[in-house]
């Protein structure tokens, strides 16, 4: 069994959060409010050191020592006083009744990543998804690959043909609709498969944690 | 039809435990599965494998403690490779505490005799240029110029001080990228921004959950290959011959999934065997 502190920490902090399993109890809240807790904390810390620090007040910083030193005025760096104004502007949600302005900061987020991501996503998600689906159906000598086209542009056009509702699903078109949602399953089930997978293997590891870090069973 | 009804009403914590048994009992095995090594698992082992010596290599490690499970075993295996091949590594997160991940990493892979034995030097073989918040602005930055989107390194240093960082300017100098990542940014963010718009060579580990919208990027070449989840770590250490944690916890995670098809199954043949009796006594209800 283990002799460091840290481990005991741990292990009852994993044991709290698996007990929930059985029901709802006060040491399971503890343990959550401890995560969340140090998790914002964390955060915090991390943000501050790594982002506030550096990028605001060091800027701002040599703004203020240029001016005082050469009487200048250095717009780049003092154009970094504009983020922090739209950082704390953020911060006014706080503050009920001008709440209100902390959505000026978020339309600036909202428009330049929507600007940032319409290309990207036009390009990679679009442009060169489409481009790669229009490949040959029959590929000489190579059966595996022919079938995998087959599946590739049948399950693509039929799975839009799914989404299409301006016109009624029935006949051929209703059949397309009906072969297109079986795509759509399918690749629900892989997706969930996956997650099945990655949920145990987070779960063998706090029990590899448990029975072989904490408890010392497993050599 | 008893019998059926019976299992509908089990207790989920029973199913719990069952799957927890299931999942603990296999760790005291030592048994080892076979495993399959998948072409997108194969595909990153030999983009890795076909740079020549001295190369240099950008590991982004995008995840936290959280998904360490799936994704430290890929970063232990990838970093060994790199280092037995004497590839020179760059890291960076997108992640506050992925650099840490590539850290303790780093600690893990120092152990090895074969590692040790190469004498590796920070800031000649390997940098580490810490956390830079920003996502995949952080990405397009780096396209332009890395010493001004990093600084200074994960100690506080000069990046422009540090050996291995001069002549690196940007992706033009970087021979192959490498992302661990549990979401968001992540393996997306390198695609659309490294590869489509900066023309890197990328190749991802992931966790299982990520890993199924990855595909689609390997089969139009925007991504070199894929590690899904710890099978694509345990694939990875069998490809290098070094099988190692990933792999010892297979077993467990066929058991464990044997548990769940088996309950799936069983629900589904209750579900269906019990419908029509349900629907009798809806009807007699209305009535």
């Amino acid at each position: 069994m283990s002799t460091t502190l840290g481990v005991w920490i741990a292990a009852f902090l994993t044991l709290g959060i698996m007990s929930f399993l059985y029901k709802d109890n006060p040491i399971y809240k503890f343990c959550e409010a401890v995560f969340v807790g140090v998790s914002a904390g964390y955060w915090f810390v991390v943000e501050s050191i790594n982002v506030f620090l550096p990028r605001v007040w060091d800027n701002l910083a040599i703004a203020v020592n240029v001016l005082q030193e050469q009487g200048k005025i250095d717009w780049f760096h003092w154009s970094y006083l504009l983020g922090g104004i739209l950082g704390v502007l953020m911060l006014l949600r706080l503050v009920p009744k001008i709440g209100w302005i902390s959505r000026w900061p978020l339309g600036v987020i909202v428009g330049t990543t929507a600007g940032l991501w319409l290309v990207n996503y036009l390009v990679s998600n679009a442009m060169v998804q489409v481009r790669h689906t229009i490949i040959p159906l029959y590929v000489a000598g190579d059966l595996n690959a022919t079938i995998g086209s087959i599946i590739i542009v049948v399950g693509t056009f039929c799975g839009l043909i799914y989404f299409f509702f301006s016109k009624e699903h029935k006949g051929a078109f209703g059949g397309a609709a009906r072969i297109g949602i079986w795509f759509i399953m399918i690749t629900f089930g892989a997706s969930f498969g996956y997650t099945v997978m990655s949920r145990m293997s987070l779960l063998i590891a706090r029990m590899d944690f448990l029975v072989g870090t904490w408890l010392g069973l497993i050599k | 039809m008893k019998f059926f009804e019976t299992l509908l009403a089990i207790d989920r914590r029973i199913i719990f435990l069952l799957v927890a048994i299931a999942v603990t009992l296999p760790l005291f095995s030592k048994a080892i599965l076979h495993i399959e090594v998948s072409p997108t698992v194969k595909a990153v082992y030999d983009a890795v494998e076909s740079l020549p010596p001295g190369s240099k290599v950008l590991a982004s490690f995008d995840y936290d403690p959280a998904s360490a499970p799936e994704l430290q075993p890929m970063a232990l295996s990838f970093f060994r490779h790199c280092f037995s091949k004497d590839l020179k590594v760059i890291i960076i997160g997108l992640w506050p505490q992925g650099p840490v991940q590539a850290n303790i990493a780093l600690e893990d892979i120092f152990r090895d005799p074969e590692i040790k034995a190469k004498n590796l030097k920070y800031g000649e073989d390997y940098v580490n240029l810490g956390y830079m918040a920003g996502n995949e602005i952080v990405i397009q930055s780096m396209g332009s110029d890395i010493h001004t989107t990093f600084p200074v390194d994960y100690s506080g240093n000069r990046t422009s001080e540090l050996p291995l960082m001069k002549g690196i300017k940007n992706f033009d100098n970087i021979d192959f990228v490498y992302n661990l990542s549990a979401g968001y940014p992540g393996t997306m963010e390198w695609v659309q921004f490294a590869v489509d718009r900066f023309h890197a060579i990328l190749g991802a580990g992931n966790t299982a959950v990520q890993a199924p919208g990855m595909y689609p990027y390997v089969q139009t070449g925007q991504l070199v290959g894929v590690l899904g989840g710890m099978k694509g770590g345990a694939e990875y250490e069998i490809i290098a011959k070094r099988p190692a944690r990933a792999v010892s916890y297979m077993f467990s995670q066929g058991v464990s999934h044997a548990v769940v098809v088996f309950f799936v199954i069983i629900g589904n043949l209750a579900f269906f065997a019990t419908r029509g009796k349900k629907k009798e006594s809806q009807e007699v209800g209305k009535k």
